[in-house]
């Protein structure tokens, strides 16, 4: 993407005035979807983005710009900016050698979206909507969407750190609204790899489809969700995300340095239920959030951040690990050149139990099974998240019974975590998130097993 | 930069052929991000960034593309990629780029002369100022997880081969402070925020009040019990249920059969004291602007008039395809096809300030924030339920803090449930502004 020679002259520039460590981050991404809705192919859009962000760091103060003009002026002028913006004035700082560094990427892709005719992307929508479509007359609307993403980052330090990496991205979505006596409801379905189109050969859009429409379907007939504390059963695969919520936020080292995580402080205590193993993996072959390089260089890392329900570790980035004289564990990304980079997650997952889940459902009087969770949020700082449910239904005697329409789980982050009295053998990964943090979204991947949490506060307008 | 854009944007548009229609937007921004933390810059951001969307329609068929560069072959790639793009579409009679419609647009003042010429100095000191003066303010507070403040600084152009030609210029800024508060055993959060056009307008101290109330007035905080209430919404948390309720009334969701409020123009949604206006001409709103997406004038609407669903908001396309007419509502940046949608809501205030409210109520709870609502609210059944917290009223007084409590209800229900209207509109940095309301008859649930 740019040589080695005029990265390193860069890196110089940037530190010329001081500061202790320089980074280009260069990035050049191409990506297309295509939306059916109302029946018809809407639109095809094709985007370019191409840039580098250039950071300086001295002392306590990182000065960061950047640029889409990649000539070796407009990248000195960035250098310059950057470096301004620390306010040093010391000695230059030195950079070392650059190394090219070539990490294996845990997704071998196939058939780069480029390659493919735009006609097989609109098709598949197409087959989609039909499909959705016949699977009952109150279904009066559906939405599809199809998106690919090819981003070929470079990025170097005066570490002497020369690493790239080129990432592609296929994901499908369809949304279908039902329509009965009671209302509307939808019901959605998404998959997304880091792979090529290779991914429709083994995702059947039509069977997502159908399941996205019985999904809307199942909560026409849907009672209100009960409102209380209450077990509460999280389904394999779908519910991952609590955890993401729950705890992983609060296990990023940048909120847990400034005091604003419940697990500052906390490295070899128990914090969670003995049956609890919560893992970070960025080398996750083929899920969403996976990668060879994370956005600062560092090869991805797969890290145990609860053991048997003792914190082993926080996630770090660069910046944050530097300052503890550690190593990042890869876990520094960037929603794209035009940001610094933060802790974030990749694919977080609770490692499988040895309950058959069937055991749960029975062993559970009254309470609710979740089969599918929406987004979330959490302040890292109480601990309390909140996610929405947007497939779950009423358990009674032991037994799933009737839908239940949508609503929020809320609940305590480290509460939860010590509240978990049953964990499933059937370990499955779910739809693929983009996780926002300070206005910034980034791909994760979130998985676990059927679970069952001992007492959540189901938000529903039921007495 | 104006007239720069400009002239890109006449460049690509002249290039459109017989039966084509051509809509080029260009944009040009800069901005600066300043974080501090414990007196020191943590990260100061300069940024300059441009980009340009490019929208082709062709026999009914729309097709779109972008890019985050002005450069001449970069123009010309995109203009050729959003042509392909546009055959694979399915043809729509009513898809077209927008036309002139005659509306005039109203002179706003949206760029401050001393925005550009505000030192970064002057800029850095700002955010100092605001975080030591929260970590002064209250013995309980230990921390500010961040603090920043941020400028912008916006040209767009749009040109279309209808015959749409205008750019315009906007500028605003804000400061924004996220503090930490304990009592040795709880630890809560708050944040305080002021906007303007100008760092002159800040108000630090009030940004820094509302981060230390915010955070430590909800220490010792615990569930309160289940059951229906009277709840009183802070003007924050208002605008972000206005937020919801400005999509429902969106063109694109009517269009396609996914407005809650479809068939319903007329009748009497909300209680007769209400009034809901987009009103982007409003130079106070933080979302002030002289044109929509499409280049037409932006406009006063009224979306509800002392309670009976006036309308809908439209673009163009939406407007073509119901039979009715563009209120100048497309929201787009410039690597989206243009949506419709509010730009500056808000609800008309009334005549109590919040503690009347709060006498008036006697027995409730005065939510202060809402967590979840993105994935809590179903927009198109109505259904919603959201994490709240908040403060206990009792006997006509804020009483004991309350958190990790859920607040349900459906949009139709709340708005017909509106009991009354503050008078302290609050402008925010989001596409609404703020008003404390009272809500009769909310399930709050928590023990």
């Amino acid at each position: 993407m740019l040589e080695q020679n005029l990265v390193e002259r860069v890196l110089n520039e940037a530190l010329k005035s001081g500061g202790e460590f320089a980074e280009v981050f260069v990035e050049d991404k191409r990506s297309s979807s295509a939306l059916f809705d109302d029946a018809k192919v809407e639109e095809l859009t094709s985007g370019r983005d191409r840039g580098a962000g250039i950071r300086v760091v001295a002392g306590e103060t990182t000065g960061f710009a950047h640029t889409a003009d990649l000539s070796e002026e407009g990248l000195m002028i960035a250098a310059k900016a950057a470096a301004s913006a620390t306010r040093t004035g010391g000695a230059s700082s030195q950079v070392n050698a650059l190394e090219r560094i070539v990490c294996p990427s845990p997704n071998k892709v196939e058939t780069f979206p480029e390659l493919v005719a735009k006609e097989r992307k609109v098709n598949l929508l197409i087959q989609a909507d039909e499909v959705a479509r016949s699977q009952g007359a109150a279904i009066t609307q559906v939405s599809a969407r199809y998106g690919d993403s090819r981003r070929k980052i470079l990025v170097a330090n005066s570490d002497g750190v020369f690493a790239t990496d080129d990432q592609v991205r296929t994901l499908f979505s369809i949304s279908c609204v039902a329509t009965g006596d009671s209302g509307m409801q939808t019901g959605r379905e998404s998959i997304g790899r880091p792979i090529g189109f290779e991914l429709f050969d083994d995702v059947d859009v039509e069977e997502l489809a159908e399941r996205a429409a019985h999904r809307a379907l199942t909560k026409l007939n849907a009672r209100p969700a009960p409102s209380g504390t209450m077990p509460v059963v999280i389904g394999s695969g779908g519910g991952g995300v609590l955890f993401h919520e729950a705890c992983g936020h609060g296990l990023e080292a940048d909120l847990v340095n400034k005091q604003a995580s419940v697990f500052a402080g906390k490295v070899g205590e128990t914090v969670a239920s003995d049956l609890v193993t919560l893992i970070d993996d960025g080398t996750m072959s083929h899920e969403w959030g996976a990668f060879a390089i994370d956005d600062e260089g560092r090869p991805a890392q797969r890290n145990v951040l609860i053991k048997d329900g003792v914190l082993v570790d926080y996630m770090w980035d660069g910046l944050r690990s530097r300052s503890e004289g550690r190593l990042s564990s890869g876990n520094g990304r960037r929603q794209s050149y035009q940001v610094l980079p933060m802790v974030r997650m990749t694919n977080t997952y609770i490692a499988n139990g040895e309950t058959d889940p069937k055991d749960i459902i029975e062993d559970t009087s009254k309470g609710v099974y979740v089969a599918q969770l929406g987004g979330g949020q959490v302040n890292t700082a109480t601990g309390d998240f909140v996610f929405g449910m947007t497939e779950a239904y009423l358990i009674e005697d032991g037994e799933i019974t009737e839908p239940i329409r949508e609503g929020n789980l809320i609940g305590n982050g480290p509460e939860v975590l010590n509240q978990i009295d049953a964990l499933g053998n059937d370990f499955d990964m779910g739809s693929p998130g983009t996780c926002g943090k300070d206005g910034q979204g980034v791909p994760v991947g979130d998985g676990t097993p059927t679970l069952r949490v001992t007492s959540l506060t189901v938000g529903g307008t039921a007495g | 930069m104006k007239s720069e854009l400009l002239k890109i944007a006449e460049a690509i548009v002249s290039q459109a052929v017989d039966g084509e229609q051509v809509e080029v937007v260009a944009v040009h921004g800069t901005e600066t991000d300043i974080r501090v933390y414990q007196g020191d810059v943590e990260s100061f951001t300069a940024a300059d960034s441009q980009g340009v969307g490019i929208r082709v329609v062709q026999d009914g068929r729309q097709g779109m593309a972008y890019a985050g560069s002005l450069d001449t072959d970069v123009l010309n790639e995109t203009l050729e990629e959003a042509r392909d793009n546009a055959s694979f579409g399915t043809p729509d009679e009513f898809q077209g780029i927008a036309e002139p419609d005659g509306v005039e647009s109203v002179s706003l003042e949206l760029l401050d002369s001393s925005l550009a010429d505000f030192a970064n100095e002057d800029k850095i000191a700002l955010a100092i100022e605001l975080e030591s003066s929260i970590l002064q303010s209250d013995s309980r507070i230990i921390g500010v997880e961040s603090t920043d403040y941020v400028d912008s600084i916006t040209t767009s152009a749009i040109v279309t081969s209808t015959g749409i030609h205008r750019a315009n210029q906007e500028g605003g800024c804000y400061v924004a402070a996220s503090s930490l508060a304990s009592d040795g055993t709880d630890t809560q959060t708050g944040f305080g925020y002021s906007v303007g056009r100008s760092p002159t307008q800040l108000d630090v101290a009030k940004a820094s009040s509302d981060a230390t109330e915010r955070a430590t007035r909800l220490l010792g905080a615990k569930k309160a019990e289940s059951g229906r209430m009277t709840v009183i919404l802070d003007p924050y948390v208002t605008a972000q249920f206005l937020g919801i309720i400005g999509s429902t009334l969106s063109g694109e969701a009517l269009l396609k059969g996914r407005s809650l409020f479809a068939d319903r123009e007329g009748d009497q949604v909300a209680p007769n004291f209400l009034t809901l206006i987009d009103d982007p001409t409003d130079v106070d709103a933080f979302t002030a602007t002289e044109a929509d997406g499409e280049g037409l004038a932006s406009r006063r609407n009224t979306l509800i008039d002392k309670g009976a669903l006036r309308g809908f908001l439209h673009n163009s396309y939406t407007a073509r395809a119901l039979g009715t007419s563009s209120t100048g509502s497309a929201v787009r940046s410039y690597n989206s096809s243009p949506g419709a949608g509010p730009l500056a809501l808000m609800l008309t205030p009334g005549v109590h300030s919040q503690p009347e409210l709060i006498a008036q109520v006697g027995e409730g709870m005065l939510i202060q924030g809402v967590a979840g609502l993105h994935s809590g609210v179903n927009p198109v059944s109505g259904d919603f339920s959201a994490g709240a917290e908040g403060l206990m009223i009792r006997q006509g007084d804020l009483a004991e803090p309350v958190r990790e409590v859920t607040v349900a209800s459906t949009l139709q229900r709340m708005l017909l449930d509106i009991q009354n209207i503050g008078n302290d509109l609050e402008r925010l940095p989001m596409k609404s502004s703020g008003v404390s309301i009272v809500v009769n008859d909310i399930m709050v649930s928590g023990v």
